[in-house]
């Protein structure tokens, strides 16, 4: 009886972070548009209007799958190492780097189709996984900061980026306004899920809805189970809620930060691909930049649970598609930038206030039930509760623990 | 997480449900006003208020619109600009015609859209598409600013008192090494001799350097540190840190696109700013819906505006460059008249 109570208590806990922060940012945006002189109401209601036909319909959907994928992935390599309590800011530039590399690459080889795709893919994950492993070496041997060095790592890409695109790697003519690399044959493009689209009776979109998405799906889970039924996840996620607890236990801590910091670099890698492989088929001074830090904000929105990651890189792209319809109903845009920026803030303050609620409850529960067996071992922390929680523990076994790790 | 999303959606769909009547009426205006002109702008990173190009595209738009009368529907893109495409797609899907869009970064996603609204008119501005690549609908509206940045180069030549200028541009790329290689070929035209720095904010893909009046200013800093007396930007937004330097060193600067020594507000970087290079985005854009509306648009072909058209100029406001106007004026004939090849790149 107590045992479903506090599950109820943990997912009502878990839940009322994000639903307080969407709340308290849809309420605050609305009182933002109304200070403009828009009606909240009409601003809202153009921002969830996905057009007048089918096709127009099927085409916004596919707009926002196109734009959550790579914010889905961004989040998700985030997360991995705020998992483990590790800041990496570096994604930034290891998908740049990884992006720029794949697509070399990708144009310099012939294969046949899935291999060919397979390949580009590979160099992108390694390359990703290297410089973000730079971080993690750097980390173990000379104790700096990941912050820091993968800060600077980011301007070192870039730099390295840019000059391997006007340098060596450069395929367009050189009058062109666009630097790119060559473009990647047909054989290295991920072909688009439109065939899915209409066969399941929807109307054909105008652009292609990225196959990618399945990759993303694919990694999606793995990083799933890795985190929750392995026993790295388990290290990983007791590493990260109490460093010496976890080395108490046999974690070796140092060994960890370096397979952490590979796994969120390689996962970083993929970043670029869905546009890459999808709809440019080349990198260039264009490509989009900046989803490295984006990713931040949506693993925070997401609390770095893969599922929660999913829902906020969902409502990032669909809050992005917005912009264009409130544009026409002459609402400024930025409405779009203020609604995601409170949604963040918004989230950073409730999950500190669900944090101390449940902590405070838990103690109550805990204090009523010191004499029962329930308490769990004391050592090593006890095993994580499943549940969508994401970073932050709620009940570690030590009640009154302090939490700090999280960024 | 879940029940939130689901929350918002719900709570959003009720709101869709309670009135369809924005969309009524502007389906009815895409539909009916087939002789009213409706003109679709898309901008390029930053969106309005740039106070650079996308702002004199505005210009230019509002002022055919108020003139020809008809309806301007500008979109800006998210802020990394990834969702180009769409913004083309939606103007034209909407009905707008002639679609206008600005910057050089649309030369790939209008090559794509373009093709799927035959019956739409396109124009890209600073993007060619003279051998009709980008399909037989969309004209290139681009500019020969190597002709006023070689006007630029020879006028700070000729007010420098230490042989020593400088270049800052915005972000390494084709477009802003134009006015690169303009600019050192007016200056070494005068004097041969002259010594020139130049750099680059940001390098290529990039674009901050377009909006970073911080390290715009320590760049420009540096060079008047080195003994440059003028500096030219064509660096956009982070042009204001070149003028803060040369207010700082008591030097002067050039400034870029617009008429700067009228756009600027403060008085104390007012007065360092010898002259401005001029790229007028506005007249282009204002005579092409002009000319769209009059039904003299081909497609396919290129607006080329140079300082035969005065869609460049070099800017008088202020009069620090009226003693040399004469020189000015004879480079400018020279380079009309064809005598003077400036060059688009650096050897």
């Amino acid at each position: 009886m107590s045992r479903t109570s506090a599950v109820l208590r943990r997912i009502g806990f878990a839940l009322f972070g994000p639903l307080l922060a969407v709340v308290v940012a849809l309420a605050i945006s609305a009182v933002v548009i109304a200070l403009i002189g828009e009606d909240p109401l009409t601003a809202f209601q153009v921002m969830v209007d996905l057009g007048d036909t089918p096709s127009q319909q099927v085409q916004s959907i596919v707009v926002i799958l196109n734009r959550a994928v790579p914010l889905f992935l961004a989040g998700l390599a985030v997360a991995v190492a705020f998992r483990m309590g590790l800041f990496n800011i570096g994604v930034e530039g290891q998908y740049r780097l990884a992006t720029i590399l794949a697509a070399a690459v990708g144009a310099a080889i012939v294969l046949p189709g899935p291999l060919h795709v397979l390949v580009v893919v590979l160099v992108a994950m390694v390359v990703g996984a290297l410089w973000a492993g730079i971080v993690g070496v750097l980390k173990v041997t000379r104790g700096v900061s990941e912050v820091i060095s993968s800060i600077m790592l980011n301007f070192i890409a870039l730099g390295l980026s840019s000059y391997l695109l006007t340098g060596p790697l450069r395929g367009s003519p050189p009058g062109a306004s666009i630097i790119t690399t060559a473009e990647i044959p047909e054989s290295g493009r991920f072909p688009s899920l439109n065939g899915l689209l209409t066969g399941l009776g929807l109307a054909a979109p105008r652009s292609g809805l990225y196959g990618f998405l399945l990759v993303a799906a694919v990694a999606g889970v793995l990083v799933a189970v890795l985190l929750k039924r392995t026993r790295f996840g388990f290290d990983l996620r007791a590493t990260g809620l109490s460093p010496s607890a976890a080395a108490a236990s046999g974690v070796d801590a140092r060994a960890m930060v370096v397979k952490t910091m590979l796994i969120s670099g390689a996962i970083a890698g993929l970043i670029g691909l869905p546009d890459l492989l999808g709809s440019q088929f080349d990198y260039g001074t264009e490509f989009t930049a900046g989803l490295g830090f984006l990713g931040i904000a949506v693993a925070l929105l997401g609390r770095s649970t893969p599922l929660g990651i999913a829902l906020a890189a969902l409502l990032f792209a669909f809050l992005d598609r917005a912009a264009l319809p409130l544009q026409f109903a002459d609402i400024p845009s930025s409405v779009v930038t203020i609604i995601q920026g409170t949604i963040v803030l918004a989230v950073v303050v409730a999950n500190e206030i669900a944090r101390r609620l449940a902590l405070r409850s838990a103690e109550r529960a805990g204090a009523a039930a010191d004499a029962g067996p329930a308490g769990g071992g004391t050592g090593g922390g006890a095993p994580p509760a499943t549940g969508p929680d994401g970073g932050r523990r709620v009940r570690t076994g030590v009640p009154d623990t302090p939490e700090d790790v999280q960024a | 997480m879940k029940a939130a999303a689901l929350l918002l959606a719900g709570s959003m769909a009720l709101a869709a449900c309670a009135s369809d009547e924005t969309d009524g009426g502007g389906g009815e205006g895409g539909g009916s006003a087939a002789e009213e002109l409706q003109v679709g702008l898309a901008y390029d990173t930053g969106g309005r208020g740039d106070r650079s190009f996308n702002d004199s595209a505005y210009t230019g738009a509002s002022t055919a619109v108020d003139d020809l009368g008809g309806e301007l529907q500008e979109l800006s893109p998210n802020d990394d600009a990834s969702n180009r495409a769409d913004l083309l797609t939606q103007l034209a899907e909407q009905g707008y015609d002639p679609v206008i869009a600005v910057g050089f970064n649309y030369d790939e996603v209008i090559a794509e859209v373009a093709p799927q609204f035959p019956d739409t008119t396109f124009a890209q501005v600073d993007g060619s598409n003279a051998d009709g690549a980008k399909g037989d609908n969309v004209t290139g509206l681009i500019f020969a600013e190597e002709e006023g940045s070689f006007l630029a180069g020879v006028a700070a030549a000729l007010k420098t008192e230490t042989g020593h200028i400088g270049f800052v541009g915005g972000v390494e790329s084709p477009l802003i090494e134009k006015f690169e290689a303009g600019y050192v070929a007016g200056a070494q035209a005068v004097n041969p001799d002259i010594i020139i720095d130049r750099q680059y904010i940001s390098p290529a893909g990039d674009f901050t350097g377009f909006n970073d009046p911080a390290r715009g200013q320590i760049v420009a800093q540096g060079m008047y540190d080195a003994g440059a007396d003028i500096v030219y930007h064509a660096a956009g937004g982070s042009g204001i840190g070149v003028f803060t330097a040369a207010a700082a060193s008591g030097g002067r600067a050039i400034g870029v696109d617009s008429d700067q020594y009228l756009t600027v507000s403060d008085p104390a970087l007012q007065a360092v700013i010898m002259t401005s290079m001029l790229k007028r985005v506005d007249n282009a854009v204002e005579q092409f819906i002009t000319s769209y509306s009059e039904g003299d648009v081909e497609g396919a072909t290129d607006v080329l505006n140079d300082l035969s058209t005065g869609g460049i100029d070099l800017a008088t406001s202020g009069g620090f460059i009226d003693d040399i106007s004469g020189e000015i004026d004879s480079y400018k004939q020279q380079i009309v008249d064809g005598t003077i090849e400036v060059p688009t790149t650096i050897e």
